[in-house]
């Protein structure tokens, strides 16, 4: 039998503002528990919630950037259930007037085709405070700082039919909120956190099957790992003649396994109705195109112009527009030396190998953008060549030294000198009259040797065009 | 000293006559010799009442005094006060002490006012006889034997008795009416948005207001220019500045047009009630008034609407009481929802929990649509009844409540019955519209209450013609015998 899988992601998005969604208190993560929790957050009686306005800001601006229609008045509603890390009792949220509606989201798939995901809907809420279990010798304790904090929950269609599919969305939805700049996006830090619903169906069928929700997922290649395992647990349940019960589950990293936590047939009534303590949100024509003036450059965008303007293939320009600062750092480089192509290969392989070797972020650079401009800019210049440049590269990692001075100190600018490049040269001939004899004799394949013995005298610095000249030149006799 | 309104109080001080020390400690010693028999005050604030006394005594010296500095207040105990125990009159709260101010007590302040203490009330203001207070019932200074009416019965009972000058009350469904129907006082309810909920434990969110509960539309009206207009930190808190409430007070009613409702005339209203409503109408005629009686359909529905949405909200508002922050903790939970369960329990009194139950009924899957968007339905019809009327008419004028007050445990057996009691009141606030209560009236030694209920924000109107009736007639001055 052949199955299809059917995902659809519920993405949590903390947004970036200074203050939380309904209070002043600060939202800085890792701060003391409970020095961020002012009254209201402590849902301390007779306090009111306050709508903080830059949060109504980012939503749109996320809604514009996935071409979704904008809630021109949206309703806060008050979502009721006990859990000692919801203080008020209840969590406001937005149920039937969410600030972003339906929009869409282009993914590319590994196959480099492209793929249209449908978003039903972006809504603001509050997060809740965390419960903490150890520490407290059987009790638990709580931290509320982190309560009241502004998310946006962006929910997509079921129109992710692999876990592949649904990390490119989650990537591309990850460089989107990076490059609005509404959010750090930082999943292990809970900035960024993913539910997903997975279902199977037998290809061709037109029904869902019966979804589970799988909780929490804190990293892209979690994602992958915990849909995949709970694809291949649902059809061996089916295919043992088992049913999926409609649950959520929680994904363990370290067994690499979901679980159970609760069934939703004894799930919370969470008796939803609208926030009397707040006034619907109504925004007109002028605040959305505000907005709109305000939106960077996006992915999709930035990728075809760099195709355009720097000449770079889609690959190339795919991967350097695939974050804002990647975008930002490539650029940068070419301002510096002025060659698009070599920049790119530069950004795309030497340093994305050594970010990807150290498991790091290009915001975390081991190389600045003017010293990898520099750096290129001496190959462009022939101070020294595309080789030696790999060994200032790797000088470059533990020195604070600028490109030139490691270059200079190193003496490893090449040697265009015609005089030392003639001395080189004979001193190769001299010693290799074996492989002389065979040039002369017609075998110019030996040719090769000779640049090789020379390049190996001068440690590489001799400049190419010149060497092989002069070669030529020589053993032609 | 006492016995006086604050009007007058206001130009003794200013004159000199006494200090606001000196009427303080007055007003202190009548609480500490009648508060044993009418349980009024919940907490009395001594130290705290001496030194804002002595302050607004040096506040006055130097000249920079306002019409309410050094005037003794009582808070009703649903208002936050920073450092003092707040307890809406629940287990659940009785030893919690606020970290902040209402906003209305903290606009108060600012005005020099003097704080006697915190009142009784029903417990969550639920309640319509101050019977529901975990501090025990209030007594109705005209008849110990009687119940000064709820949810602001102690801050009622405290102005009849002459226990505080005036005193701050809030009103959901009549909370502030009918008390001061039942103890013969001013009770007065603004539009909703008009005063900051800031710092006011909530009962039901879209209908709560704060207001003044007075010995005179006067008095009525320097308190709404001391708390009235807007507050950042509140958002159904209406953004346009208020009015000088004492600037129209004296405007002629000539030509006013007074508004009855046919529907508060019908079965149920007692005979004493009716006859003092139509006396006071005829005050109304001699000074210029036309009267008509205006249709309010579905004002019969208000009760049923009001005891779906009000519990509702408080259902989630009360949430927050879970033993796990602050407030009553059950002792010794074996588990969370041991904890959750015991400590909501043995907080809560009973018409709390039931209120809950409604509320959380009312809400659930399946039911939403049949009782909380029906009620919504109802809720706007119940505007519409009013705008209608108020295009024939400037003010509405009825009963408050269709006999004078009760016993004690009377009505404790029914809820229903007991919820009956504000069947006048209610629509003003599913309308969220400004409404009084002036004394208008007496049977067999109780006070007789009338309403009247003004356009939205209109409130100056209200006062004005409230203001009028009294500089007519004396009901207003008529005082129980301590």
């Amino acid at each position: 039998m052949v199955w299809e899988t059917v995902i659809g992601l519920e993405v949590h998005v903390q947004l970036d503002t200074k203050s939380k969604l309904f209070s002043g208190s600060s939202t800085t993560f890792g701060a003391e528990p409970n020095t961020q929790a002012g009254i209201y957050d402590l849902a301390m009686p007779g306090t009111l919630p306050v709508f903080n306005e830059a949060v109504l800001r980012m939503a749109v601006k996320f809604g514009l950037a996935i071409d979704a229609e904008i809630g021109r008045r949206s309703v806060f509603d008050r979502k009721n259930y006990f859990y000692p890390d919801l203080p008020k009792g209840y969590q406001v949220t937005q149920l039937a007037f969410p600030t972003v509606g339906k929009g869409s989201l282009q993914i590319t798939l590994e196959d480099g085709s492209e793929k249209v995901i449908g978003i039903t809907r972006a809504h603001i809420e509050e997060d809740a405070g965390k419960s903490l279990h150890e520490d407290f010798q059987g009790l638990t304790g709580i931290d509320l700082n982190r309560a009241g904090t502004a998310l946006l929950e962006i929910v997509s269609e079921p129109e992710l039919r692999n876990a592949k599919e649904a990390v490119a969305y989650l990537k591309k939805l990850h460089a989107i909120i990076l490059y609005l700049g509404i959010s750090d996006g930082n999943m292990a830090q809970g900035s960024m956190r993913c539910d997903a619903n997975v279902s199977v169906r037998q290809l061709g069928a037109t029904e869902f099957g019966t979804r589970t929700e799988i909780k929490n997922i804190n990293s892209f290649r979690f994602v992958e790992k915990a849909i995949n395992h709970e694809v291949r647990r649902q059809i061996d349940i089916i295919e043992d003649g088992g049913r999926i019960i409609q649950e959520t589950r929680l994904y363990d990293a370290d067994k690499d396994e979901t679980r159970s936590m609760r069934s939703k047939e004894v799930a919370n009534d969470y008796r939803y109705f609208p926030e009397p303590d707040l006034l619907p949100v109504v925004i007109d024509e002028a605040y959305i195109e505000a907005v709109r003036a305000e939106l960077p450059e996006l992915p999709n965008a930035k990728r075809a112009r760099f195709v355009s303007q720097y000449g770079l293939s889609e690959y190339d320009a795919g991967v350097l527009s695939s974050s804002r600062e990647m975008a930002n750092f490539y650029e940068e480089v070419v301002n510096i030396c002025g060659d698009t192509k070599l920049s790119a290969n530069w950004v795309t392989v030497d340093l994305q190998g050594l970010l990807n070797k150290s498991d790091l972020e290009i915001s975390q650079s081991p190389v600045s953008a003017s010293r990898l401009g520099a750096l290129i800019g001496r190959i462009k210049d022939q101070t020294i060549s595309g080789k030696i440049a790999k060994a200032v590269f790797e000088a470059m990692l533990g020195s604070e030294q600028s490109v030139d001075e490691i270059i200079e100190s190193q003496g490893l600018q090449q040697v265009t000198d015609s005089g030392a490049i003639e001395k080189l040269v004979d001193e190769v001939i001299a010693a290799n009259p074996e492989q002389v004899a065979q040039f002369r004799a017609g075998k110019e394949k030996v040719f090769a040797f000779f640049i090789g013995q020379a390049m190996k005298v001068s440690k590489g610095k001799a400049n190419p065009d010149q060497l092989n000249a002069l070669l030529l030149q020589k053993l032609k006799g | 000293m006492s016995r006086r309104t604050v009007a007058e109080l206001s130009r003794s001080l200013a004159r000199g006559e006494f200090s606001s020390t000196e009427l303080t400690r007055d007003y202190l010693s009548r609480i500490k010799q009648f508060n044993g028999v009418y349980n009024a005050y919940i907490t009395i604030t001594e130290e705290l009442a001496l030194a804002q006394a002595a302050a607004a005594d040096q506040r006055r010296a130097r000249g920079e005094h306002g019409p309410l500095t050094g005037i003794p207040i009582a808070h009703k105990d649903i208002f936050c006060m920073q450092d003092v125990r707040t307890t809406c009159a629940s287990k659940m709260l009785s030893n919690f002490i606020s970290p902040y101010n209402a906003t209305v007590v903290e606009r108060l302040n600012a005005a020099g006012t003097v704080t006697l203490g915190k009142t009784n009330m029903d417990e969550f203001a639920m309640g319509s006889s101050n019977e529901t207070s975990f501090f025990g019932a209030v007594r109705n200074p005209w008849d110990p034997e009687r119940v000064p009416g709820g949810s602001s019965g102690g801050s009622a009972a405290a102005v009849a008795a002459d226990l505080c000058a005036i005193a701050t009350g809030t009103d959901t469904g009549g909370s502030i009416r009918q008390p001061a129907a039942f103890c013969g006082i001013t009770g007065f309810k603004p539009s909703y948005g008009r005063i900051s909920r800031w710092g006011m434990i909530a009962f039901a969110s879209s209908l709560d207001q704060a207001g003044p509960i007075s010995k005179s539309a006067e008095d009525a009206a320097l308190m709404m220019n001391a708390i009235a207009g807007p507050d950042s930190k509140d958002s159904t808190c209406v953004e346009v500045a208020a009015p000088d409430y004492m600037a129209t007070l004296n405007d002629t009613l000539q030509g006013l047009r007074i508004g009855v409702p046919r529907q508060h005339l019908a079965e149920g209203l007692g005979a004493e009630v009716e006859s003092a409503l139509q006396a006071a109408l005829k005050v109304f005629e001699s000074l210029g008034a036309t009267i008509k009686e205006v249709d309010l359909p579905n004002s019969h529905l208000s009760v049923s609407a009001y005891y779906v949405i009000a519990p509702a909200e408080a259902s989630a508002n009360l949430s927050r009481f879970d033993g796990v922050r602050y407030g009553y903790r059950c002792a010794d939970p074996v588990n969370l929802e041991d904890m959750y369960k015991r400590s909501r329990s043995e907080g809560f009194g009973s018409e709390v929990k039931r209120r809950i139950m409604i509320g959380t009924y009312a809400l659930s899957a399946g039911f939403y649509d049949a009782y909380y968007i029906k009620a919504q339905q109802i809720r706007r019809l119940i505007k519409q009844d009013f705008d209608n009327a108020f295009k024939e008419v400037d003010v509405i004028i009825g009963p408050t409540t269709p006999h004078t007050a009760f016993k004690l445990g009377e009505k404790n057996s029914d809820p229903v019955t007991m919820y009956l009691e504000d069947i006048y009141t209610i629509a003003v606030n599913l309308a969220g519209l400004p409404g009084m209560s002036i004394p208008a009236g007496s049977h067999k030694g109780l006070p007789i209450g009338i309403q009247l209920v003004g356009k939205d924000f209109d409130e100056a109107r209200l006062l004005n013609v409230a203001h009028q009736y009294q500089q007519n007639t004396d009901w207003h001055l008529q005082r129980p015998e301590v």
